[in-house]
């Protein structure tokens, strides 16, 4: 007899233990005298579940997790009997957590072999690259200008647009740079994306090239991001051999090839001028705009700079047409997210879903609430510089507008969940802290500001003036978000301002106080 | 790459440190591949590195110090034998990794951005390493752990930190 299973090989399943686990699958099988086969895929992104083992079964593939290595022998005895096994969850997508998602960008995150290119091409690969070949640049940059697609790294500037600008431009080189940065707390999109299904992502950047006439990719990706870097470059070896990049993609007449960077440990260089002085092997230091990098980006020539999943939605953009794309979604929010539950909760992982679903049933009904079992009282939407919302925003449509609206931001799509045991001065504290650690230190307000913040936020822990010192703390903020150059000295205020608004009760009873009544 | 295998590195050589420098000098923007690699070579950013690259490259000294000092993956000295970097960043302040931070104080003796008296093992705060949905998480060398408790922080230091 013989076992197909599917074990990830993604980042968050090999740290609790993907790789021992399929170890001693092996072994359990060896002693049965069974043959098995094992492909490593991505993740399907149920986190609480990695590691997920699959079997490939005539009715689909049927899910074991989380699985151990002590369960090994005992899942190859079921797997050779009937598959009844106190692990077993099913078929995935039967699973109420993906039942209600909509994978368009993430679609074959966690199905696919990442290493293999005919994979890709069995799944639906490359159907957006030939389509894009066959109409042309003018009519790729107006397909994605009329999916609504907007930049999904954070700004939520629209796509289309920022692709017409660099075609327009003239020069005799452009290039196409790939965000890969994902610094953000609570985001793992962009790095499961890579790793889970990394033509997908090759592809969106040929499309960009073919749109905007650019010959030259970069991905740069951070270096916390190993396993990403290595898929990627596995990947776009395959892609070289199998025709997808070169001088002749897939045969036509535009040439397109790729390199990817890895990044030092500068949460800013996620800043796209940042990114882009980190290329050029600079200091990553904001650069003012004008001009922007679609007129004089990488090595002063016109650049698409693009996040991770922007790129990797254009191929189903091209191959099911922009209607098909923009008919999800609200408002001005078109398409669907891919959204990335975090912290303190129950069913930790990806959620792609159209937007317009709300906060309170991203975190209660798709994410469980929290892990810990206590109530949920805060969860960060958007990263280091999103703010704090309460339950009391739990209505809050998950959209650009809807969340800005209420002083938050959607940003690249991060929740991070937090039950009633956190103390939201020392979250607003760490806010400020994390802006001077990671501060270009262009602008001062951000530099010396943020410092300045910290220390004013522990005399309020320390109970000192804590009404005063509240003040002390809003005004810098006002200076921060009016003063500074970018987003990180900009937005910093966000998570500092929602904590002290919306859990006033965490700033004034203080030690101080008490004893004072 | 941030994580280096333990005992992987060599002396600082000008002789290996010329052929880094050659083998990146002619890509586009050459000089944060170099620098990745003394630092896989070497485990840090040898000082008489800088002036090497400075000359190469055609740039001032004063400009490489400015990079190598910019990034925080950059050393200048060797870290210990081992680096355990422990994810402090939001979504594992929720799940509890400040805990965990404490533990790990306590158990090593040194706190963070510090090195054990014997050079054993080098303890750093790091912030995010996309594990957020099996938070809290730490880089240990090379190997990345996830959904920690103390526990299992323990267990994973006993095999890994020999
Ligand atoms: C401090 C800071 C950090 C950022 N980090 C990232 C990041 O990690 N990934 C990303 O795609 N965009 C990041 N951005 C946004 C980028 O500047 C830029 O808007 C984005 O890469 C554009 O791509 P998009 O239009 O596809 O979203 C960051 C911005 C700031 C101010
Ligand atoms: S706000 Fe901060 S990070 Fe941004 S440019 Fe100014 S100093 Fe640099
Ligand atoms: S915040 Fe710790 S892994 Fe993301």
């Amino acid at each position: 007899m013989s076992l197909h299973l599917t074990i990830p090989r993604d980042a968050g399943a090999l740290a609790v233990g993907a790789d021992e686990v399929a170890a001693a699958l092996q072994v359990a099988a060896m002693a049965r005298g069974l043959e098995l086969t094992v492909t490593r895929t991505g993740s399907r992104g149920l986190y609480w579940l990695e590691p997920l083992v699959e079997v490939v079964t005539e009715a689909g593939r049927i899910g074991y997790g989380p699985v151990t290595p002590d369960d090994a022998e005992g899942l190859i005895e079921a797997l050779a009997g009937d598959g009844a096994h106190r692990l077993r969850v099913g078929r995935p997508e039967d699973l109420p957590f993906l039942k209600r998602q909509t994978r368009l960008t993430m679609a074959r995150t966690g199905i696919v072999d990442p290493r293999s290119f005919e994979d890709y091409q069995a799944h639906g690969g490359l159907e957006g690259l030939r389509k894009a070949i066959e109409i042309g640049p003018a009519a790729i940059v107006e397909a994605v200008t009329q999916s609504g697609l907007r930049g999904r790294g954070g700004a939520g500037f629209p796509t289309g647009i920022k692709w017409k600008t660099v075609a327009d431009a003239k020069a005799d080189r452009k290039y196409i740079v790939c965000n890969a940065d994902e610094g953000d707390s609570g985001t793992f999109a962009d790095r499961m994306l890579m790793e889970g299904d990394p033509f997908c992502l090759i592809e969106g950047m040929a499309i960009a090239g073919i749109a905007t006439g650019a010959t030259k990719g970069f991905v740069y990706i951070r270096s916390e991001y190993p396993h990403a870097v290595a898929a990627m470059e596995a990947a776009m070896t395959a892609a070289r051999r199998g025709g997808m990049l070169g001088r002749a993609v897939l045969g036509s007449a535009h040439a397109f090839d790729m390199e990817v960077r890895v990044g030092a440990g500068a949460y800013v260089c996620g800043e796209e001028t940042s990114l882009l002085q980190s290329l050029e092997g600079k200091r990553g230091t904001v650069r003012a705009k004008p001009p922007l990098p679609a007129h004089k980006g990488l090595f002063a020539r016109p650049t698409v700079i693009n996040n991770v999943l922007s790129l990797a939605t254009v191929p189903i953009v091209l191959a099911r047409g922009a209607a098909f794309y923009r008919d999800f979604g609200m408002g001005r929010s078109r398409g669907t997210m891919p959204i990335q539950l975090a912290g303190n909760i129950r069913y930790g992982g990806l959620a792609e879903v159209a937007f317009g679903v709300t906060l309170g049933e991203l975190v209660d009904d798709i994410g469980g609430g929290t892990l810990s079992g206590r109530p949920v009282r805060a969860v960060q939407v958007g990263g280091p510089l999103g703010a704090y919302f309460p339950r009391a925003l739990f209505d809050t449509p998950f959209d650009y507008e809807s969340f800005a609206a209420r002083d938050g931001l959607i940003g690249h799509g991060g929740i991070v969940v937090f039950d009633d045991t956190v103390d939201m001065k020392r979250q607003a504290r760490f806010a400020m802290e994390f802006c001077s650690i990671e501060s270009c230190g262009k602008c001062t307000p951000c530099r010396i500001g943020a410092i300045r913040g910290a220390e004013t936020i522990d005399k309020i822990i320390a109970g000192q003036d804590v009404a005063r010192n509240i003040a002390v703390v809003e005004d810098l903020c006002q200076t921060m978000k009016f003063g500074s150059l970018c987003a990180l000295g900009g937005f910093t205020p966000y998570p500092v301002l929602s904590a002290i608004r919306h859990f006033p009760e965490d700033f004034d009873v203080t030690p101080h106080r008490v004893a004072a009544e | 790459m941030q994580a280096y295998e333990d005992g992987a590195y060599e002396d600082w050589n000008a002789e290996r440190a010329a052929a880094i420098i050659a083998a990146g000098k002619d890509r586009e923007g050459p000089l944060l591949p170099i620098l990745h690699g003394f630092m896989a070579a070497f485990g840090y950013v040898p000082e008489p590195a800088v002036p090497m690259v400075a000359e190469a490259l055609n740039l001032s000294r004063a400009e490489v110090h400015g990079v190598v000092t910019f990034y925080h993956d950059f050393r200048r000295e060797p870290a210990g034998r081992h680096v355990v970097k422990l994810c402090r960043a939001e979504s594992c302040q929720a799940a509890g990794c400040e805990r965990l931070a404490d533990h790990l104080e306590e158990k090593l003796g040194i706190g963070f951005g510090e090195t054990t008296p014997d050079g054993r093992v080098t303890l750093e705060p790091i912030y995010c390493l996309g594990l957020c949905a099996l938070s809290p998480a730490a880089l240990i060398d090379d190997r990345v752990v996830a959904r920690l408790d103390e526990k299992r922080l323990d267990a994973v230091l006993a095999e890994t930190l020999r």
